[in-house]
């Protein structure tokens, strides 16, 4: 008697993935296609998009730019954010909540007006189009995502080891390097894959403060779609998503991905 | 030896995120000429009508998306609570990880599926039910639909946070007391559920109402929302003080907002 309703039930969450999970599949079918303008269905099965993607100096140049870009945001984003995370995951000094209050903030301030604000900032110093001041913003942005990921893996750690190793006499130097630092390194990966990902698909900023020098391949692709569409785009969105999913997976190995993107419900 | 492991994060924090802030706050109140602070731009924009229509538009816009997102979020979340699938993990990551992907590629994908000769207006076309095809890109129903498949991750993710004190013996108990599984539903399910999905769709609707990628790219130059005039005034005109004066409105909006669910939330918490 309830198989019915199951049944139902069951066709309703499949339709809603596949809502969820049609842009994504749609632009895979596309990229395939033989046809030089966007139409369905497909006309053929080619690689030709591919290989007109990868023979586009203006993409190849993008897509260096955004691997690159990403690359420096996540580092420099683990730098200040993992010293940041040891003195906010040891609480209890005035100031606390606050501090950790503030490293959180930018995930609270939409990205629109943060890049009104950056674009006002940067242009009186000349900063207007370079990749440095797109590199300073994304570091903002990314920092809360590397606190909450490395505060993760730090709160999971035992203190007693820390304590052993100071007994033991080891320096507050070398129990970071040998014992904390290990202990957490599921965290730092997953922090800077995170901020890799925020920043290689981050369009708002980069569309604020960009205009004829600066180049990723978000803006490439929105530059490209404003105007026409053809599968070369589609071609070139699926090598963005392979990119974004690679990564994924590796934060899914190492911390989980629902522990690392769910937002406090604050 | 605290500050100086705080003091490169907050150097960063500082030129990147509260610098540009005050920069905004100060633009806003530049003066037409000479120095000083004044509201001349706050003024008129509040005196402007086409902006009190702009606000409209972008508040319903948010409502409207925020309340679709969340209805399609909820089952989803429901299932994934409840489901004992190997392949749970699996149906999660799935449902989150379109978050990864570029908001600009998942709306092309929509433009595709959408549009005069998409996937839709075809497969309708072939079927013989429609004889022209329906307005869905380039206009405000293509920005909704994109906009709540967009935003939808966020919305299910935090149905799930929510429901995560939800467990079968839960809803075993009522049903064993006799309830039926309307009754299961609407005094156990739904009161458990509700702190997800307030925050949900406050999610989902601070983030549409700041959204301006996918109302630019699937309106066609047709929906006018805050975030494509900022973007206008920022790039375009370059009216700098108007483009901040927006933004400043638009936080000011996202505070109330955040604000009113704070007290709605402890509202509900503590309610016996």
């Amino acid at each position: 008697m309830t198989s019915l309703p199951r049944a139902a039930w069951r066709i309703l969450i499949a339709g809603i993935y596949l809502f969820l999970l049609a842009p994504l599949l749609v632009v895979l079918v596309m990229s395939f296609d033989t046809k030089p303008y966007l139409a369905f269905p497909p006309a053929g099965v080619s690689l030709a998009s591919y290989a007109a993607v990868l023979a586009n100096a203006d993409f190849a140049q993008a897509a260096g730019a955004s691997v690159l870009v990403g690359a420096v945001v996540a580092l420099l984003a683990l730098g200040v954010g993992v010293p940041a995370s040891l003195v906010l995951t040891r609480p209890g000094w005035r100031g606390h909540a606050a501090t950790s209050g503030l490293f959180l903030s930018p995930l609270l301030v939409p990205h629109i007006v943060l890049a009104v604000g950056i674009l006002l900032v940067l242009a009186p110093i000349g900063l207007l189009d370079s990749y440095s001041g797109l590199i300073l913003a994304h570091v903002a942005i990314t920092i809360p995502y590397v606190i909450r990921t490395v505060s993760l893996s730090l709160g999971g750690i035992d203190r007693a080891c820390e304590e052993a190793a100071r007994v033991h006499g080891a320096s507050a130097f070398t129990t970071f390097a040998r014992v904390t630092l290990p202990l957490a390194a599921p965290g730092l990966i997953a922090g800077g894959a995170i901020a890799f990902l925020v920043s290689f698909d981050e369009a708002v900023i980069a569309l604020f403060i960009a205009n004829s020098h600066v180049n990723t391949l978000p803006l490439a692709i929105f530059r490209y779609i404003e105007f026409r569409t053809d599968p070369q785009i589609a071609a070139l969105s699926v090598l963005l998503i392979l990119g974004s999913v690679l990564v994924m997976l590796a934060i899914e190995r190492v911390l989980g991905l629902r522990r690392v993107l769910e937002r406090p419900a604050k | 030896m605290r500050l100086a492991l705080l003091l490169p994060g907050l150097a960063f924090l500082a030129v990147g995120f509260v610098l540009p802030l005050l920069w905004l706050l100060r633009i806003s109140l530049a003066p037409q000429t000479g120095d000083g602070l004044e509201a001349q731009t706050y003024a008129a924009v509040l005196g402007d009508p086409f902006y009190w229509r702009l606000a409209g538009n972008t508040l319903l816009l948010g409502a409207i998306v925020a309340v679709i997102a969340v209805l399609l979020a909820v089952p989803v979340g429901l299932f994934l609570a409840r489901t004992t699938s190997r392949w749970r993990g699996v149906l999660v990551s799935l449902a989150i990880a379109p978050l990864l992907t570029s908001t600009v590629v998942r709306t092309y994908g929509w433009m595709v599926i959408l549009s005069d000769r998409g996937l839709v207006n075809v497969t309708l076309r072939a079927a013989g039910l429609i004889a022209r095809p329906l307005p869905l890109a380039n206009n405000l129903t293509g920005s909704v639909i994109a906009m709540v498949e967009i935003l939808m991750p966020y919305a299910i993710l935090s149905v799930l946070s929510g429901l995560g004190r939800l467990q079968p013996a839960h809803e075993e108990a009522a049903a064993l007391h006799g309830a039926n599984r309307l009754r299961v539903f609407t005094r156990v399910i739904l009161p458990l559920a509700l702190p997800g999905i307030l925050t949900a769709l406050l999610l989902v609707f601070v983030l549409a109402i700041s959204s301006f990628i996918t109302p630019r790219l699937m309106g066609g130059g047709r929906v006018f929302v805050f975030g494509t005039e900022i973007y206008n005034e920022a790039t375009v005109t370059l009216n700098w003080p108007l483009a901040a004066t927006l933004a400043m409105l638009l936080l000011a909006a996202f505070a109330i907002v955040i604000t009113l669910y704070g007290r709605l939330a402890a509202h509900l918490s503590n309610a016996p």
